[in-house]
């Protein structure tokens, strides 16, 4: 492919000078400019992540390739086809970005990205990603245990769940009119599921920080969940008392349950949930319940009527 | 003009052509890679909308040719309607291989307990005996009655195809609200040509009580 060289283009000719020292908005400008390569461009937009350790909470399957993992997105705010995301998130502002955590807690605080990155050591976790699709893929995320964030505001003793909510812009996502989704998109966690080791607060993947189809710059992933559940670009969370509204959920009840955790058992009313196709793979594999993470999660759920609470 | 273009033989060659350009192009984006992380599900739902659109463009002959007073459209129907027919056996072989592994009990019981793919499967199989039957031999075999009643069966594969489609999706319902609204143009046509057509054929007087 045919890169022209970056002098032929002199962005201090048209590019205001407030926009052109924040680089994410100077990259999008650039992208804009380059029309078709906006693509390449636009991968510079992540950046590295340094001092990120490995996590013993990894498995040994083979990972899922980077390009597959940015061009096959759920991202209905940035279109309901799957490589629509990629295209249209190009140009998604993720700096400043601020998360509210608040709700019922001791010390309510308002985080600037950095000063919530600064909470830990950034830790690389390669988790299975099952979609309630029937899709799955396997992804090395780059992040620590929402714990640290929670145990900062100190929930008190009425806390019980904890709501989580997505960015919502749409003049930033002006294909979130056609999603078909009540938006802001809104999660939700018990406390305890939220305070499990697993649960995982994420910037990054594959060592860099995360593309803006994949959720940036702030997400949950949930490994023994389905993917609805780790909500994307977030900039609320809140501690509340009873079981908050979660997006999918409202939007049909008897398909999106709350829990929604990976259970080949249960079906989704209108598809199997026994088998999942791993993106790369042609044929499927059998869904393992809990997506194979039982042996740390299923104590959660004891007792509990699977069935029931899907 | 029109009729010569028509009645070319040419005309008939190139829109065989054109109509295998959707297949060429799944090629061609399988060699070059193209095919999206989830190349099965791509050419589902690619083979899928070219059922749907051929379903809906043959359907669109009779109109078109009663609108346009141009009876040669006519030749183009069976190929149009067995391009939507190959079509379907492709999307049918995807799922069959790929999405089931041949696993017989397992799509048994998706057809029975999905009921998008109860209502696909049936809209599939509307299509074989119209398939079957698409050749001059048959229509003469069968009647010319007897073929049309039997043909009338698209208009239910399609309605099919649609619901298979407008069930299948998780929550941005346009584009199978979109074909459901051609298919509704094209029978809110049909309707109205039966129902302004039977006074003409068969006059019957109107009671005194009912009329207006």
């Amino acid at each position: 492919m045919l890169i022209r060289k970056p002098a032929e283009f002199r962005y201090s000719a048209v590019t205001p000078k407030e926009q052109y020292l924040n680089r994410r908005r100077f990259l999008a400008a650039g992208s804009a400019a380059l029309g078709s390569l906006a693509l390449p461009l636009s991968a510079l937009a992540t950046m590295k992540l340094n001092g990120v350790t490995k996590s013993s909470f990894t498995v040994n399957d083979k990972l899922t390739s980077k390009e597959d993992i940015t061009h096959y997105n759920n991202y209905y705010e940035f279109g309901t086809d799957k490589e629509q995301p990629a295209k249209l998130a190009v140009n998604f502002r993720t700096s400043p970005w601020t998360v509210e955590v608040g709700g019922l807690v001791n010390k309510p605080k308002t985080y600037d990205l950095d000063s919530v990155m600064k909470l830990a050591p950034l830790e690389e976790r390669i988790y299975r990603h099952r979609c309630v699709e029937a899709w799955s893929m396997v992804i090395p995320w780059i992040g620590f245990p929402l714990n640290v964030l929670l145990k900062q505001v100190e929930p008190n003793a009425k806390a019980k769940y904890v709501a989580f909510q997505t960015y919502y812009d749409p003049k930033q996502m002006p294909a979130g009119r056609y999603a078909g989704i009540q938006l802001p998109y809104v999660e939700g966690l018990r406390l305890d599921e939220a305070m499990h080791p697993l649960a995982l607060l994420t910037f990054g993947l594959y060592g860099e920080t995360l593309p803006n189809q994949d959720g940036a710059p702030i997400r949950m992933v949930l490994p023994w969940k389905y993917g609805f559940k780790s909500i994307k670009s977030i900039v609320k969370i809140t501690l509340v008392e009873k079981q908050p509204p979660t997006t999918w959920n409202i939007s049909a009840a008897n398909e999106y349950g709350f829990y929604s955790n990976v259970n080949p058992e249960v079906d989704h009313p209108r598809w199997s949930q026994a088998s999942e196709r791993r993106i790369g793979e042609l044929f499927k594999v059998k869904t393992i319940k809990f997506n194979g993470y039982g042996d740390q999660v299923a104590g959660m759920y004891a007792g509990m009527d699977l069935r029931k609470n899907y | 003009m029109w009729k010569k273009i028509l009645f070319n033989p040419w005309t008939k060659r190139t829109i065989f052509v054109l109509c295998l350009v959707p297949a060429a192009l799944l090629l061609l984006r399988g060699f070059e890679g193209r095919l999206t992380a989830n190349p099965v599900e791509f050419i589902e739902h690619s083979t899928g909308d070219w059922v749907l659109r051929f379903l809906l463009i043959t359907l669109g002959i009779t109109p078109l040719r009663k609108i346009f007073n141009q009876p040669l459209l006519t030749r183009f129907r069976r190929m149009l309607g067995l391009f939507a027919f190959f079509y379907a056996c492709v999307h049918l072989s995807m799922y069959l291989v790929f999405d089931q592994a041949f696993d017989l009990k397992g799509i048994w019981a998706d057809v029975l307990k999905r009921p998008y793919i109860t209502v696909g499967s049936a809209g599939l199989l509307m299509l074989i005996p119209l398939a079957v039957t698409s050749t001059a031999a048959m229509v003469r075999r069968m009647g010319p009655k007897n073929w049309q009643l039997l043909h009338r069966l698209i208009y239910f594969a399609t309605l099919a195809g649609v619901i298979h489609y407008y069930w299948l999706v998780k929550s941005d319902v346009r584009q199978p609200l979109m074909y459901g609204a051609i298919l509704t143009l094209l029978m809110i046509w049909r309707v109205r040509m039966w129902t302004a057509k039977k006074p003409a054929a068969k006059p019957e007087p109107v009671p005194a009580s009912v009329s207006r």
